[in-house]
């Protein structure tokens, strides 16, 4: 593998796993804010599900995914399997349950603390939403970061809808993988530190972007 | 945010706008070889056809063709082949190169594998269990030519020294090489393999070690969405005058691990037999101890 082959695979990396924790936010936050302020019947069972489908395995997800998307499957004809979107689409069904859950857990505490005043002023539900959301953004990248961290170090929904194709759907994991099975073990971790430096250097922008933990400042 | 997203979907839709593209299944050593490396772009430079090579397992390969998902398969497992064409998945196979497989273990080799008469012999040898076998356990092509080999030696390979790492071709020599195991592998993954440590090539040259790689298109007829000329262009290439060559011309460590055979007198490209040239008339190449040159 060439510099520019490295190079490649870790932007795929970064572009798939940043795309789905982008569309896995869009779904999941509002919906773990929902949660948070809705009360209905058989909530708590809601929440422990959700709870439940964080630890969703991979695998199973890339196996569900394959099978919808195969030319043989309900969706084949969109021609998506063995392409980044699949690897994407997969990446999304794996780390919504943990961002919502995360959500869940941050505006609720909000909410507690807000309540009184969100309903005193007479705020419609989107309204409050609103707010909770905005509030709690800190805890929301927190969501989004965990999110981010399991889509980026993910191999096994990948592998089965990406393929692990030279130039076209290889990322980072799979290439670690495909290393150590030709026992080229040394170079697999080299790969490896790459993959956690892009977590750090993902980590660290989005903090800079929110620009909290400044000098004097929360 | 959004523009974000908007900048994200750009750049996937950049990294997956392709014309022309072929999907093909081949098998891990295929692959761990070196040898697709080598191809593919003389593939592309040639035909002018991208071409994208999913590495799979015999039997998951040849799942993939009959799902439509691949434009073809590379695989080596005659028997599954003939099934494959039966249950109307692939036209035809057509034979492409071969190669054999060996049995590794540590060098001092505590079962005594090295003197066996045959490899059905020293699978008897093994079946003792004194010592461990890691074998693939995954439908592949390789575990189907172990699993004949076992079937010949009269022993149904059971218990805890028999060890199914349920892997590719790599994955399951790391495991052997780990566990000080035995294990039947190809010769060109074996050869291409960077973990060797004390392991080396103990028993080789049976009849039943011979393996032959098969290029199957998938129907065109079943899926409406194969473009079979394109298979076909890949088809040709391969069994072409350029494609033979070069598989030929392919060295490991200065050891020719493929035998082109796509032109042979015994050729068969729908059914019949076992081409008549075997392992004892293809030219073994020497030896090879594990350590680089």
């Amino acid at each position: 593998m060439e510099w520019g082959d490295l190079t490649e695979i870790t932007l795929r990396s970064l572009a798939v796993s940043l795309s789905a924790t982008g569309v896995a936010a869009l779904i999941a936050m509002p919906f773990g804010a929902w949660l948070a302020i809705q009360p209905f019947r058989g909530r708590r069972w809601a929440i422990a599900t959700l709870n439940a489908l964080i630890g969703i395995p991979p695998v199973v997800v890339g196996l569900v995914v394959y099978l919808l998307l195969s030319r043989s499957g309900p969706f084949g004809v969109l021609g998506l399997l063995f392409t980044p979107w699949a690897m994407i689409l997969a990446q999304v069904v794996v780390i919504t349950p943990l961002i919502a859950s995360l959500t869940h857990q941050t505006v609720r505490d909000l909410w507690l603390r807000y309540r009184d005043l969100l309903v005193s002023m007479n705020t419609t539900r989107r309204q409050r939403l609103a707010i909770l959301l905005r509030d709690g953004q800190r805890g929301l990248m927190t969501a989004g970061l965990a999110g981010f961290g399991r889509a980026i170090g993910e191999v096994g929904a990948i592998m089965i809808v990406g393929g692990n194709i030279d130039h076209a759907t290889r990322v980072l994991t799979t290439a670690i993988t495909l290393e150590t099975s030709k026992g080229n073990l040394w170079f697999a971790v080299a790969l490896g530190a790459v993959l956690i430096a892009l977590s750090l250097v993902v980590s660290l922008g989005a903090h800079a972007l929110s620009r909290g933990e400044r000098r004097a400042q929360w | 945010m959004i523009r974000l997203l908007l900048t994200l979907t750009l750049a996937v839709s950049a990294m997956t706008a392709q014309a022309d593209t072929m999907r093909l299944a081949v098998t891990t050593s295929f692959q761990n070889s070196g040898l697709a490396d080598e191809l593919l772009p003389a593939i592309r430079r040639d035909t002018g056809h991208d071409i994208q090579v999913l590495v799979v397992g015999t039997g998951q390969a040849l799942r993939l063709g009959a799902a439509g998902d691949v434009d073809a398969v590379l695989v080596h497992a005659k028997s599954s082949e003939l099934a494959h064409i039966q249950a109307g998945h692939a036209p035809y196979r057509r034979e492409v190169m071969y190669n054999d497989f060996v049995i590794l273990g540590p060098q001092s080799d505590p079962a005594g594998v090295a003197k066996a008469e045959t490899a059905a012999a020293a699978f008897s040898i093994l079946a003792q269990g004194d010592t461990r076998f890691a074998s693939r356990g995954d439908d592949s092509g390789t575990h189907k030519a172990e699993r004949a080999i076992w079937e010949a030696s009269g022993n149904a390979p059971s218990g805890s020294w028999y060890i199914e790492t349920g892997a590719g071709m790599g994955a399951t020599l790391n495991t052997a090489v780990g566990l000080g195991a035995y294990v039947m592998a190809d010769r060109a993954s074996w050869l291409n393999f960077g973990n060797k440590s004390d392991f080396e090539i103990l028993f080789e040259g049976d009849v039943r070690l011979f393996n032959q790689y098969a290029f199957l298109p998938t129907s065109a007829e079943k899926h409406p969405h194969i473009d079979g000329e394109l298979a076909k262009s890949i088809e040709s290439w391969l069994t072409g005058p350029t494609g033979q060559g070069m598989i030929g011309a392919y060295r490991v460590d200065g050891v020719q691990v493929f035998f082109p055979n796509a032109n042979d007198q015994t050729q068969q490209s729908n059914h019949g037999q076992r081409p008549k040239l075997a392992i004892p008339t293809c030219p073994r190449p020497p030896v090879h101890s594990g350590q680089r040159p």
